[in-house]
């Protein structure tokens, strides 16, 4: 496995050190890359997901995440492309400057990565509870295997809740031992919000068992589902 | 013309691919555009606690729309537009920062449909650095002014640990010519006057990884003032106008409809730089574009394009083109007029009335 430290690096600094890393592996493996901001973590999962490689996330605090990307075997072929096309671009990049050498604005360079300023606002208002370990009514064994699918497949939409609110049974969820923790984390690490209930983790005993998220409250509860636009129950 | 060799200095890696090369730009760089403002969901929560003061109904155009510029009319036939833009550098060459600050300032007047009538220098710079920097930079301002057919009245400096560079404008437009984001009307065409992609060509750039040719191309699009295409549009019926900035075409196409409207795009009308598809292929995405996607992208069905396009068309953008609304019978003959400007430009798609999804792009 590969390291990468991208801490500190801006957008497109952490994708760029990434794809030297999966190019040096020059097959398959995993590439561990550390980024200190979200928009970095999607940018690259973006990049994971196009190019066909497996890609989990976690956070691991609020000015560090981790991305764990996953290339499978043939990725050889597709670096060597990147290769090729790369330097068929530099060539014609080297023929130019030969023409225009001397031409005013020759030396500018802009990081347009820093003219928005919008917060992520896509997720807003679309929230998911978790009120139990279970999906669906029926037989409960089924229904533990429905939830932890559910979970997984969250992580895969294109269009991210805000929020994923977990009280009564839904709480252990959140806490060591159960089996939908890494896809939590992903979600976190991709800016959802995780937010179990403080009262069910005490009276389920699980008060030190939090894995991932913050501990809420009835307020906070009652605040995001009243003003919540969406709210998905599975 | 020590100033210019010195960032010349840096760019001269340029072409080389290796860590150290980038982190020295980067470094050069840290911090500019708009990751120095702060967010509008951290201002808001300032802004809304804030005593209100009286309404002045001669304000036309203010706090409460997302418009490019404030609007108060003076007289039944003049209003002036105010506008105020700066930030820190983020090209490499002072002169070429201070035309693109400068252009990036002044085309919130245009997109008002305003004339510009005077402009003051905002200036922070470090009392260590080179003062030919300094220099440098406001002499790509001034000719902007200049050009835009302005007097530069003066301005302020301030002593600061890092560049930064802008201006405040006022111009002036009749009242009944001012031209809102979100005047649009179905059945409008919608048409762009500078190429998409500026955003991704200059990230690229910054690393080493697109050609001279296509950064020639993105500088002269953001140093070309949005005056020209402004001055044909005011002879044709434009309902609604905006200049396409840091929210990326889909972002601001997204004001423009303003939660009334839909609207369809042809994918293949849209203006870019060629080299930005080959760029957005190869993730040399910014945070900012991934921001825009974060932000619009609920609201776009993208019709099957593929992941280059999304991007071209969520690229932030740097004093980018004017994105007009355009009374159908008039659009062809805008846009003949248009093209007869250096820049690529095209009639880029249709408003029509509110559907499900706010934006559809068709793969066509």
């Amino acid at each position: 496995m590969i390291k990468v430290n991208a801490m500190g690096d801006a957008c497109p600094i952490p994708v760029i050190k990434t794809k030297n890393a999966i190019r040096e592996m020059n097959g398959a493996g995993q590439v561990e890359v550390l980024v200190d901001n979200e928009i970095a973590v999607q940018n690259l999962t973006k990049m994971a997901k196009q190019k066909g490689y497996q890609c989990q996330s976690e956070k691991i605090s609020d000015d560090e995440y981790k991305v764990m990307i996953t290339v499978p075997e043939g990725n050889k072929s597709a670096a060597a492309d990147q290769d090729a096309a790369m330097n068929a671009a530099r060539e014609g990049a080297a023929h130019e400057s030969e023409g225009a050498a001397g031409t005013a604005g020759e030396t500018a360079g802009e990081d347009a990565g820093q003219t928005a300023c919008l917060p992520d606002s896509r997720k807003k208002k679309k929230i998911v509870v978790l009120r139990s370990g279970k999906m669906g009514e029926g037989n409960d064994e089924l229904g533990a295997v429905l939830m932890k699918g559910f979970i997984y497949a969250l992580t895969e939409l294109d269009n991210l809740p805000e929020t994923i609110l977990l009280y009564n049974g839904g709480a252990p969820l959140s806490c060591e031992g159960s089996d939908s923790l890494e896809d939590l984390k992903t979600l976190e690490a991709q800016g959802v919000e995780i937010m179990t209930c403080g009262t069910c983790l005490n009276y389920y005993g699980l008060s030190d068992k939090l894995a991932v998220g913050t501990v809420t409250n009835m307020y906070a509860i009652a605040e995001k589902m009243s003003e919540a636009d969406t709210i998905i129950c599975p | 013309m020590q100033s210019r060799k010195r960032f010349v200095t840096v760019d001269k890696n340029r072409g080389k691919r290796g860590e150290e090369n980038v982190s020295e730009k980067i470094q050069f760089c840290k911090g500019g555009g708009c990751t120095a403002k702060l967010g509008p969901g951290i201002l808001e929560r300032v802004l809304e606690r804030l005593p209100k003061g009286k309404k002045d109904e001669n304000l036309l155009i203010g706090f409460d729309s997302h418009d490019d510029a404030a609007v108060y009319k003076i007289s039944e036939d003049t209003a002036i537009v105010q506008t105020l833009d700066f930030f820190p550098p983020m090209v490499e060459d002072p002169y070429t920062f201070g035309k693109v600050a400068a252009a990036n300032a002044l085309s919130d007047i245009y997109a008002m449909g305003g004339r510009v009538i005077t402009a003051l220098n905002i200036v922070c710079f470090p009392e260590k650095m080179d003062l030919n920097i300094l220099g440098e930079i406001m002499r790509g301002g001034q000719e902007k002014v200049n050009e835009a057919g302005g007097t530069l009245a003066g301005g302020h400096s301030i002593a600061d640990d890092s560049v930064k560079y802008g201006l405040s404008v006022t111009g002036v437009v009749h009242p009944d010519r001012i031209l809102p984001n979100d005047g649009c009307c179905a059945g409008d065409k919608l048409i762009l006057t500078k190429p998409l992609g500026v955003g991704i060509i200059a990230t690229a750039n910054r690393v080493g990884e697109t050609t001279k040719e296509a950064m020639d191309e993105a500088v002269n699009s953001m140093t070309t003032l949005n005056k020209y295409a402004a001055e044909i549009a005011a002879k044709y019926t434009v309902h609604g106008c905006t200049d396409v900035t840091g929210f990326g075409f889909l972002g601001h196409l997204h004001e423009m409809m303003h939660g009334e409207y839909s609207c369809r795009i042809m994918s293949s009308q849209v203006p870019y730089i060629a080299d930005a598809r080959r760029c957005a292929d190869e993730f040399l995405l910014t945070a900012a574009g991934q921001r825009n996607r974060n932000y619009v992208e609920s609201r776009v069905d993208f019709g099957g394009v593929d992941f280059a396009m999304e991007e071209i068309l969520l690229d932030p953008q740097t004093s980018g083109g004017l994105l007009i609304s355009v009374a159908p019978e008039d659009a062809e003959a805008l846009l003949a007029e248009l093209q007869t400007l250096s820049l690529p430009c095209g009639m880029v798609g249709e408003v029509t009335d509110k559907q499900e999804k706010e934006i559809y792009i068709l793969n066509q």
